[in-house]
């Protein structure tokens, strides 16, 4: 006799849930991209967590490594899969000038709490690209742990490729942004001269030898939230990341972490919309809620700086002394047009150098 | 069975068309049984692949963006710089290109034909972007002329027609470390060298893991197909919850035994072996063991159940007729395994060579395969063309391995578990 | 062996015992990389090593808090869902294509059996980046990738060789005079079908549908490039958390796929024991 199949009451169960999943699609959703970690942590808790409750719109929140070449690969086929992005602003002017972002009118984005009009209410930085607009001041900085350092601890960017004084493995982010400039000014340019050195091919020699020279003792990590754990565990002694990063392992988990601010490269980041977003006017509305003054007020609990004035009296204030901006002396500021035309040849040496 | 001809001699011609008629009814009926699937994999796998393996071959984007600059450049001789009118159309379509923001993109095709053109292309239209469309007429030339020395080198321009051409086979040189030079000779690419020391680094670790997976394998297989079966059986379960078990568990796992301050190394320390932790993961050495973990079950499942079919009295007939045990099992018992060794082998080998998870997550810089450097030009340069092309050299490897698999042990016999 | 033969010498039974323990090493080394994390996903530490207090069997070295992490992660808990939708329709959709294709390609009048056999059989041989590459631009040239109904799709198309080849092993050997005398004493060709091939094949069937799953289960490659943040499963979000931020939660989930993988794994023992059992007593 002819049995039914033991299986439609499964095929049944997954066309159930495939429906339920169907429903939950309905709702207006958003997907928004930024760098996890402790700095995802904090945007999900002022920006991504009350936008939600306030507009009822779903926002997936994804991670990414940086740099635009997922971005473009969406674009190129067409295949747009992310709504909103956290840019590096040393990324940002390279993904705009190629067309991969949508233009953000400055109308949409709304005086501060203080009634300060936006486009005074910003620091002019953040709204120097038509294809995004900026929400934090951050730095790229180096740090060790007192437990594993040994005698000599390092001060200055010298002492990170100095290692006959400071031995051990040091992390830096795989890419050649920030490194190629640290190799520069470790090898003696002056930070105001850095990219104007690097846009010559002996200045690109320079710097990779330098980097060269410490070869061997290099670890390198994809993402920032690698780095306080390779700090932590000491698969490094000396490793680079974002200040926020250290200073949130400093604060929340007690780690002995020191960060050394000599010639740290400061930069923004900014929420731009990736070209072609089939929700694009949802994504506006999202930039300018994420951008308002209170949203950025919590940005200082990672020692990020907002982009806006009427931002800081919002703010946690013992963080101040830790926010890049006071520390601008020390470092200089990533060049977001320099990466923009030399991302690429240079971003192919570097991993050609990297596979030599 | 008489013949087929002497069968059909014997009926007459109307039962012969009838009896044809019949045969081609039942060919299309299997046929009918298979065709849903056969279109299903030539729709959703074959075209997708076959489709983009062409764009190693076809590659318009250059052509559509400078079209203009291309027609004139085809007047040119090739010696010193070409014509006013070609460097001026390229001026005006640099221009727009710049205004709808696509000089980028041209930028890229350059860098991929003159190293180093990216910068070079990108700062010049921003140059020219400053003109406006008057000014551009009278004085383009000279400022895209003298935005960079580039543009006055005979050999970018020859490099820019070359990128032009729509159907190209410039990425497989590439991907052979080939170039064309000035005089139209081929000859290895003179500033890096990479991707045949990949396929041969790649090959190498392919080998190695199968080595391995022989080597540990068959003494394994071989110690149970002399047990009981029934103790055969339980001891297999070993062997096969790996194979069930995901990929990236197992993965996980060695990055977990590996880590500076993983199992192993707290073990060796701890126990004072060791004073300092080993580099281990993020190494080629990663890659081996994590890989040869994973495949190990290939090895064995297919050379146990031919040792379970051979049998032990031949050997031991051997042996009891004075042979000495080793030479005994060189010259019988070792011949005999030989079919389920070269599936194995063959079989362990072919998904090494293609590998590109564990080597990507384990593997560090020196443990990566030809696998994550297709990874890495669809991901992260976004060199799509020079991907395809050095994907379409790997199938070729791949299918060339399948072809031998297919013929020593026939495609239709792989056994699952 | 119970009685040794007097031409084992010596050196026999010291290469046995040589044998014996060099195929237990390999053994241990198949079998204890996946045991060792069962008790580092109870790690109160956020770290992937045992601690002093692990090793010392403290009871507050020990926590469930990497489960509770996975469970009360909404993207955790996407991805297992998803893994489980996706995997499942893409094994409905191969094991009936698989099946049907299977029975066309045992019949004897199956014409370029081995052109077909091998093109099917390829989604199991082509390196799945060049795969997953090609589906990439394909799928979204028509507007498919990122959604579930284009991995399932994918997923689909890679798990099919597998049905094939486990249901045309349970058809080898297969008697067609059998189905002939079926149909000549009067059955109708559905009735032969459902009374005569349907219990034949279904061990191949369910089989292949098992590995048909697994294979969708496990995938991740495809899922990197085709997949958008709602297609994800749970080896996508586990390859980027061993990317990007390792911590226990992985190893939580990795045990809980491990007993997975052993559930599978009785049930195809128990599959393959009815259809050894089954071929030996044909009768039904």
């Amino acid at each position: 006799m002819a049995r039914p199949p033991k299986h439609l009451p499964h095929l049944l169960l997954a066309v159930a849930l495939a429906a339920g999943s169907g429903a939950a699609l309905a709702q207006e959703s958003l997907t928004v991209v930024s760098w996890g970690g402790a700095y995802g942590a904090a945007q999900k808790k002022h920006v991504i967590d009350p936008y939600q409750k306030e507009t009822g719109v779903r926002v997936l929140f994804e991670d990414y490594t940086g740099g635009v070449a997922e971005i473009k690969a969406q674009v190129e086929s067409g295949n747009i899969q992310w709504d909103v992005v956290d840019f590096e602003v040393i990324d940002l002017e390279r993904a705009c000038s190629e067309g991969l972002l949508e233009d953000i009118p400055r109308d949409i984005l709304p005086p501060g709490v203080d009634g300060t009009p936006a486009a005074q209410d910003f620091i002019p930085e953040a709204l120097a690209s038509e294809c995004a607009v900026g929400n934090i001041v951050w730095s790229v900085v180096f740090a060790y742990n007192e437990r594993t350092i040994g005698g000599a601890k390092p001060a200055s960017l010298e002492d990170f490729f100095d290692t006959a004084k400071i031995p051990g493995k040091r992390a830096l982010r795989k890419r050649p942004q920030v490194n190629l400039e640290w190799a520069l000014m470790a090898d003696g340019v002056a930070p105001e001269d850095v990219y104007e050195v690097l846009a010559t091919a002996e200045g690109q020699q320079r710097a990779f030898d330098k980097l060269n020279s410490i070869r061997n003792d290099l670890v390198w990590f994809d993402s920032w939230s690698q780095a306080p754990q390779l700090l932590n565990d000491g698969g490094a002694v000396l490793v680079q990341s974002a200040n926020g990063r250290f200073y949130d392992a400093i604060r929340q988990e007690n780690k002995p972490f020191v960060i050394v601010w000599d010639g740290h490269v400061y930069d923004l980041d900014a929420w731009a919309i990736v070209k072609g977003s089939p929700k694009k006017e949802l994504a506006l509305k999202f930039i300018a809620y994420a951008t308002g003054s209170k949203p950025l007020a919590g940005m200082p609990d990672v020692a990020y700086g907002p982009t806006r004035k009427s931002s800081m009296p919002l703010a946690d204030q013992s963080a101040t002394p830790h926010l890049p901006t006071a520390h601008l002396d020390q470092g200089i500021q990533a060049g977001s047009e320099f990466w923009a035309d030399y991302g690429e040849s240079l971003g192919e040496k570097f991993n050609e150098w990297l596979l030599r | 069975m008489p013949s087929r001809s002497a069968l059909l001699h014997a009926l007459t011609a109307g039962e012969a068309r009838q009896a044809a008629v019949v045969r081609r009814r039942k060919r299309l009926l299997a046929l009918a049984f298979v065709l849903p699937l056969l279109l299903f994999i030539l729709l959703s796998f074959v075209v997708p692949i076959g489709s983009m393996l062409w764009r190693s071959l076809y590659h318009p984007a250059v052509a559509e963006m400078i079209p203009h600059t291309l027609v004139e450049l085809r007047q040119w001789d090739g010696q010193g710089l070409p014509g006013e009118p070609a460097l001026q159309r390229f001026v005006e379509e640099l221009y727009a290109l710049n205004r709808e923001r696509q000089s980028g993109r041209l930028a890229e095709e350059f860098n991929r034909a003159y190293a180093g053109m990216s910068s070079v292309v990108k700062s010049t239209a921003r140059r020219l972007g400053r003109l406006d469309e008057p000014a551009l007429a009278t004085e383009g030339v000279a400022t895209l002329l003298d935005s960079h020395a580039n543009w006055r080198k005979p050999e970018l321009w020859r490099a820019i027609e070359r990128a032009g051409r729509v159907y190209t086979y410039d990425y497989y040189l590439t991907a052979l470390d080939l170039e064309v030079d000035a005089e139209q000779g081929l000859r290895v690419r003179q500033d890096t060298q990479i991707y045949l020391q990949l396929y041969a680094k790649t090959l190498k670790l392919a080998l190695v893991i199968t080595l391995l997976c022989a080597l540990l394998g068959y003494p394994l297989a071989y110690y149970l197909a002399s047990l009981p079966e029934h103790r055969a059986n339980l001891l297999l379960v070993l062997v096969l919850l790996p194979f069930w078990t995901s990929l990236l568990v197992r993965t996980t796992a060695w990055i977990a035994l590996l880590q500076t301050n993983g199992v192993i190394n707290t073990l060796l320390t701890g126990s004072g072996l060791l004073d300092q932790p080993l580099e281990m993961l993020y190494t080629s050495f990663a890659t081996v063991v994590a890989m040869t973990h994973i495949l190990l079950p290939f090895m064995i499942l297919p050379l146990y159940s031919v040792m379970r079919g051979i049998d032990p009295s031949y050997l031991r007939a051997a042996l009891s007729l004075g042979a000495r045990p080793l030479p005994a099992f060189a010259r019988i018992y070792f011949p005999m395994t030989l079919p389920g060794l070269s599936a194995g082998t063959l079989l362990v080998f072919i998904i090494s060579v293609g590998y590109y998870i564990t080597p990507a997550l384990v593997g560090g810089t020196d443990g990566q395969m030809i696998s994550n450097i297709i990874a890495f030009h669809m991901q992260r340069s976004n060199n799509w063309e020079l991907a395809a092309a050095l994907g379409s050299l790997l199938l070729a490897l791949i299918l060339l391995l399948y072809w031998l698999y297919d013929r020593l042990v026939g495609a239709g016999n792989i056994r699952l578990g | 062996m119970a009685s040794t033969p007097a031409y084992y010498g010596f050196w026999h039974h010291l290469g046995r015992l040589l044998l014996r323990l060099g195929a237990w090493l390999v053994l241990l080394f198949l079998i204890l990389p996946i045991l060792v994390i069962v008790p580092l996903s109870f790690n109160v530490e956020p770290f992937f090593s045992f601690t002093e207090g692990m090793l010392t069997l403290q009871p507050e070295a020990y926590s469930l808090r990497w489960y509770e992490q996975v469970f009360s992660d909404p993207r955790w808990r996407l991805a297992i869902r998803n893994s489980f939708i996706i995997g499942l329709f893409a094994t409905a959709l191969a094991t009936v294509l698989g099946t049907c294709a299977a029975l066309g390609l045992a019949r004897a009048d199956m014409p370029m059996r081995r052109l077909i056999t091998a093109l099917l059989l390829s989604p199991m041989i082509v390196p799945l980046i060049i795969t997953a590459a090609g589906m990439f631009f394909f799928y979204s040239s028509l507007g498919l990738a990122g959604t579930h109904l284009g991995v399932i799709l994918a997923h689909a198309a890679l798990g099919t060789p597998f049905v094939v080849i486990t249901v045309t092993a349970a058809l080898t050997g297969f008697d067609y005079s059998l189905a002939r005398a079926a149909l000549g004493l009067g059955a109708t060709p559905w009735r032969m079908f459902f009374d005569i091939i349907v219990p034949l094949i279904r061990p191949g069937v369910i089989s292949g549908a098992l590995f048909a799953f697994i294979t969708s289960f496990d995938e991740v490659v495809v899922i990197l490039f085709l997949a958008g943040p709602q297609q994800r499963t749970i080896p996508r979000q586990m390859f980027s958390g061993l990317r990007e931020q390792i911590n226990p939660s992985i190893l939580a989930i990795a045990t809980l796929l491990i007993l997975f993988s052993i559930a599978l794994l009785v049930t195809i023992e128990l599959l393959r024991r009815r259809a050894a059992r089954l071929r030996l007593a044909p009768a039904d």
